[in-house]
């Protein structure tokens, strides 16, 4: 269940994941309360918010960043996720890509599909100074500093699962993290990566942070080498996963096969299951022809 | 006098072993076909359950719970070959942690009381 007023006692949240505690959630089963406590489902806590579009800006050749200016306060983790939901009542997830709440405003990284009805909407229709829905955050894949700021942190994403991980790693760094951060960009195209100058930059002014595009086919006349590895992400996270393995966190955003599958495979290589914090996309059913 | 479950360590030695476990049942060709496809939080999850009921803490399992949540695989040719070997990695698993060999086989006789009911029996 989910506290929003009220001390959780430390029993009633033994054993779940930080996340999950930071969240104020808690198991009922185990909460004897030593004080007034204001509870609900947690699925009743998601508020709707309404949010003005504020920019549109295309990233690459179909991902979308749309900046969004809540109307009211706004709090969420970098790297959990909203619903976006448009004047007709169409919803769709999206992760946050930054802090809302040192921005004033919400980042999200859309990719653009033919024929997808949000795509055509934020396309042709959602001109700043529009006024969607945002409902949530919602989520457990965020950064946490509870345990100190030195275990290593290797984040890996496909397509705009890049949006959580950018943020998270925006957030560690503002936190002051200490230990190792690798990001990974997996794209099957180079001219599928995105903020690459943005991230490099990043990279380049942080020490602890390394950023490593993985680009899986090499299209002729897309943007020339040597700033990404050629490579399936999965051999290359898997290769590049920290020596000290008992601390390391591992954030794994985008397709449902590679989360699910390199989830396995690091937990298999060593990494606690507790520190593997994942979201995988699924993709929208399309919806059926109208009659 | 102190019960099996507090001399293995109680719920730190549960979160402790479950990974180490887990590892070795994916790791195993004789039982990992059983756990395709499953979610790999909600099976941490079960097999938390599983290791408080076999080292003797607290849990709510029932024979019909057994029963149930293993029906489907029975029907995919669960058989007492797999609960062996979930009973050998149990034990190997404990063995790693450093438990007595006496808890071990008190372990591996709780789990062993649950066979009939996990095989539909």
């Amino acid at each position: 269940m989910h506290a929003s007023q009220g001390e959780v006692p430390e029993a009633a949240q033994k054993g779940l994941k930080t996340t999950l505690r930071k969240q104020n959630l808690f198991l009922s089963c185990q909460c004897l309360p030593e004080h007034d406590m204001t509870v609900s489902l947690p699925d009743a806590q998601g508020l709707d918010t309404r949010a003005v579009i504020a920019s549109r800006e295309m990233l690459n050749h179909n991902v979308m960043r749309l900046l969004l200016r809540p109307e009211s306060g706004f709090a969420c983790e970098p790297g959990q996720f909203i619903s976006l939901i448009n004047g007709d009542g169409l919803a769709r997830s999206y992760s946050v890509a930054n802090n809302p709440v040192r921005d004033g405003v919400i980042e999200l990284h859309i990719r653009l599909l033919k024929g997808g009805m949000m795509s055509d909407f934020l396309r042709e229709e959602a001109a700043p100074g529009e006024t969607v829905t945002v409902r949530g955050p919602a989520g457990n894949c965020f950064y946490v500093s509870d345990d100190g700021r030195d275990y290593p942190i290797v984040l890996a994403g496909t397509g705009t699962g890049l949006a959580p991980l950018y943020g998270i790693v925006k957030q560690a760094l503002a936190m002051g993290h200490n230990g190792a951060i690798q990001l990974f960009h997996g794209a099957l195209h180079s001219n599928d990566l995105y903020l690459v100058e943005e991230l490099l930059a990043l990279a380049a002014g942080h020490a602890p942070l390394r950023y490593t595009p993985c680009v899986l086919h090499d299209a002729p006349g897309s943007l020339p080498g040597p700033f990404y590895v050629q490579g399936n992400i999965e051999d290359v996270v898997l290769s590049a996963l920290p020596s000290d393995k008992a601390p390391a966190r591992l954030f794994l955003c985008g397709a449902p096969e590679f989360v699910n599958a390199l989830k396995r495979k690091a937990f298999l290589a060593g990494l606690a299951s507790r520190h593997i914090f994942a979201d995988a996309f699924l993709p929208s059913k399309p919806m059926p022809a109208a009659a | 006098m102190t019960t099996l479950y507090d001399r293995l360590g109680g719920a730190e030695a549960v979160n402790a072993a479950v990974d180490i476990f887990y590892r070795k049942v994916l790791a195993d060709d004789r039982v990992n076909g059983f756990f395709d496809n499953t979610d790999m939080d909600r099976q941490i999850a079960k097999q938390k359950a599983f290791l408080t009921m076999a080292f003797g803490g607290p849990n709510k399992y029932t024979g019909k719970d057994m029963r149930t949540g293993h029906k489907h695989l029975v029907a995919r040719g669960l058989n007492d070959s797999h609960v062996d070997a979930i009973i050998e990695l149990l034990g190997s698993t404990l063995k790693e942690l450093g438990a007595a060999p006496a808890d071990i086989a008190q372990v591996a006789a709780i789990a062993e009381s649950v066979r009939n009911d996990v095989l539909n029996r």
